[in-house]
């Protein structure tokens, strides 16, 4: 029985070495994508560099960089991303690729977005509809983007009726919920791809370039605490910024479409 | 709506496959649950049995605390653990955030009110049984709760598994504390609500079978090990 | 053998709960060369004078003195035997575990009381298996472990029949007779006439009668124990 317990406890508790660490918050869009499985190998193969990622929404990601729990932050929201630099949570900015949003919503689409000019106009036919929408509502990156859409329309998205439903919650599960109650919802295109559970729904319009969306590095400033790898995060920068990341970047492709363009100046 | 039985024809290949990456989430989870457990039960044990031989004037007030905190929400306890060990907290300096000790540490503070509790009403139960006694033979207060430890210890462990159950299957608290990092702190829970995100019900659900399996071998070898089984009625 | 723990002394002893009396005002001296014998009727607080005698019921008032105070030297059998969920040699061995008594001799006082009251063949099974009379013989072995100089019992054998009755008895006469100090409660008029040295008979939670058994049964001084003793309803 002892040494049952001890080879239980040995199997346990045993864990290999590992080379340098550093932790990046990231919003669950970037993760839901599947270009961090990508990506994390490379660098891991490159720089010899664990990147321990914090998948988590906009806001979170933004709150651990502020306490100094991550080194850096990937997130795309960029007046959130200028407060943050400006109110000296972090170093400097640093834009690295974009992807875009899409319109998601039954296949039916009641509100024909499908035919819509612009995306100022598609939020113009759900309002007018009063189709169902489903919102992220949790202050993250995508929520901020939808809002922004409203905004550019003209509407008021704190006025609407309970056609307009904000979930709170995130990415995946906010396309679940859309899925079941056959719902638009707005999305960025690399959860949508990845998304298993589309049941009636599919891509109803995109390619507005009011819907791009950026995202940028932002290391966290290494004075909040003796703990910050100002110098690991300098250096994953500059790797996210060379022609090896354009190419594994611009080269990930899910159903044959590519995701993410890169966008980041020598 | 995904059939069940995607589910699990998804946990049988997983198990079947022999899949290395969740057999280090499994063996991840079962190391941070036993782990919250032992340190649990090492603080919820004794505190209970003493609750059950020894009146003192907070007695009453510390029962119904111990019994009110075990309705906590994990993610508040999350979110406390969280701010205390963040770096810019009062515990940042230990670097504990975003990693399994953090995951130990919010577990042991959802579980320990839960064996508690259950541990004090079995023991109040024994102790009814054996107060005369004990009392007569002029134990000190140390034998009495030695005894009643003993001699309860097949309650002690319903309550313990108990605990053992809340831990294994809690999500919120370890999410927020632990990241939810590829390696490093993704367990049974966090992967089953990452793949629900993602959408991919299937694997989620394999998951999830994939975790009750595994709580029902710890309950058997735990059952087993102390044998107590053989030993009749209690 | 006279134990140097008497006389024991109890002076205007009462005990209270919740505002009311279970026993008192009650003097009493007690230095018996042989079993005492508690008798009276149900709720005329039996039970609680040998508790108090004990020393595990707490008084309002008066107080209990033993000449030489050891707890250890006194031990106490409950009407319903309580049994340890352990096995059988267990039960026997706790009170000495207790005492840190070392292990040659923790063997050797349970073997000899397995042996005595014919329960070695069955020692490793749970205590809690036995039948009412093997619980109780268990459990006056197990007071007996430490070898008291007075045992309380507490109609140690009102849920018992005649035949786990009669062996209970025999033990008891033998334990009495090699020098241990009983002290018995029981409402088994028979069991007090075959046991009693002495008679202390209560009523209403004083004692209403006391002195050597056989002078007691013959000649009571009170009618409340001549109708006791007749087998009439005392209140």
């Amino acid at each position: 029985m002892k040494r049952i317990l001890a080879a239980v406890t040995m199997l346990l508790w045993t864990q290999a070495a590992s080379a340098e660490e550093m932790r990046m918050a990231v919003t669950t869009s970037f993760d839901n994508s599947g270009l961090a499985d990508v990506l994390l190998p490379a660098i891991k193969t490159d720089l010899d560099l664990d990147l321990r990622l914090l998948v988590v929404g906009t806001g979170q990601a933004l709150r651990l960089g502020e306490a100094g729990d991550v080194d850096a932050v990937l997130v795309h929201s960029k007046a959130a991303e200028e407060k943050f630099v400006a109110e000296g949570h972090g170093t400097h900015r640093r834009e690295i690729m974009y992807n875009d949003f899409v319109f998601v919503g039954p296949n039916a689409d009641p509100a024909v977005i499908a035919d819509a000019t612009s995306a100022a106009d598609a939020v113009q036919r759900i309002e007018a509809a009063k189709a169902p929408f489903v919102s992220r509502g949790d202050d993250s990156g995508t929520h901020k983007a939808e809002k922004k859409i409203w905004a550019s329309a003209g509407l008021d998205s704190a006025a609407f009726g309970d056609w307009y439903r904000p979930v709170g919650a995130g990415m995946g599960a906010a396309l679940n919920t859309a899925a079941g109650m056959n719902a638009y919802i707005v999305a960025d295109r690399a959860s949508w791809l990845n998304f298993g559970n589309k049941g009636d729904l599919g891509l109803l319009y995109s390619g507005d370039p009011a819907l791009f969306n950026q995202y940028a590095l932002l290391p966290v400033n290494p004075d909040k605490n003796a703990n910050i790898r100002n110098d690991l995060a300098m250096k994953l920068e500059a790797w996210l910024t060379s022609p090896r990341a354009a190419e594994l970047i611009n080269g990930y492709k899910i159903n044959g479409e590519a995701l993410f363009v890169f966008n980041a100046t020598p | 709506m995904v059939d069940i039985w995607e589910g699990l024809s998804a946990a049988f290949w997983l198990i079947v496959h022999f899949d290395a990456e969740l057999w280090e989430i499994s063996l991840r989870s079962l190391r941070v649950t036993l782990t919250a457990l032992v340190i649990a039960s090492a603080i919820a044990i004794p505190l209970g049995t003493y609750l059950a031989v020894q009146r003192f004037r907070y007695r009453r007030f510390t029962i119904s605390m111990i019994n009110a905190l075990m309705g906590l929400p994990p993610v508040v306890v999350g979110l406390v653990v969280y701010i205390l060990l963040s770096r810019s907290g009062p515990f940042g300096v230990l670097n504990l955030l975003f990693t399994p000790t953090a995951m130990i540490i919010a577990q042991v503070i959802i579980i320990t009110p839960v064996i508690a509790s259950i541990a004090h009403q079995s023991m109040r139960e024994l102790w009814a049984e054996y107060h005369d006694l004990l009392i007569s033979l002029n134990t000190s207060k140390w034998q009495r709760i030695l005894t009643l430890v003993r001699d309860g210890r097949r309650n002690l462990l319903t309550a313990a598994l108990a605990g053992f159950g809340r831990a294994i299957g809690e999500v919120g608290a370890i999410m927020i504390v632990g990241g939810n990092i590829d390696h490093v702190t993704r367990v049974l829970t966090t992967a089953i609500a990452l793949e629900t995100g993602k959408g991919d019900f299937a694997l989620a659900l394999g998951l999830g079978f994939v975790l009750i399996g595994l709580a029902i071998v710890v309950n058997l070898a735990i059952h087993t090990l102390s044998r107590t089984e053989r030993e009749g009625q209690w | 053998m006279v134990s140097s723990l008497f006389p024991l002394k109890l002076q205007d002893v009462a005990v209270r709960r919740q505002g009311k009396r279970i026993i008192g005002p009650i003097d009493l001296v007690l230095n018996p060369h042989g079993p005492t014998i508690v008798i009276g009727p149900n709720g005329s607080g039996k039970t609680t004078l040998l508790r108090v005698m004990h020393g595990i019921e707490r008084i309002n008032d008066g107080s209990v003195t033993w000449t030489a105070p050891d707890p250890s030297k006194h031990a106490f059998v409950f009407q319903s035997p309580i049994v340890l969920r352990r096995s059988v040699a267990e039960n026997l061995a706790y009170p000495l575990r207790l005492l840190k008594t070392p292990a040659g001799q923790i063997r050797e006082t349970v073997g000899y009381w397995l042996d005595r009251i014919g329960l070695a063949s069955g020692q490793n099974s749970p205590a809690t298996r036995l039948s009412g009379g093997e619980r109780q013989k268990l459990a006056i072995a197990r007071a007996l472990v430490r070898k008291p100089d007075v045992l309380f019992l507490d109609e140690p054998c009102a849920n018992l029949d005649g035949h786990a009755t009669r062996e209970i008895e025999t033990l008891l006469q033998e334990i009495a007779a090699a020098g241990t100090q009983l002290v018995m409660a029981t409402h088994d008029m028979g069991q007090a006439r075959r046991l009693a040295h002495n008679l202390v008979f209560m009523l209403d939670g004083k004692i209403h009668e006391t002195g050597p058994a056989k002078t007691k049964f013959s000649a009571p001084q009170t009618e409340a124990l001549a109708a006791f003793l007749r087998g009439d309803i005392v209140t």
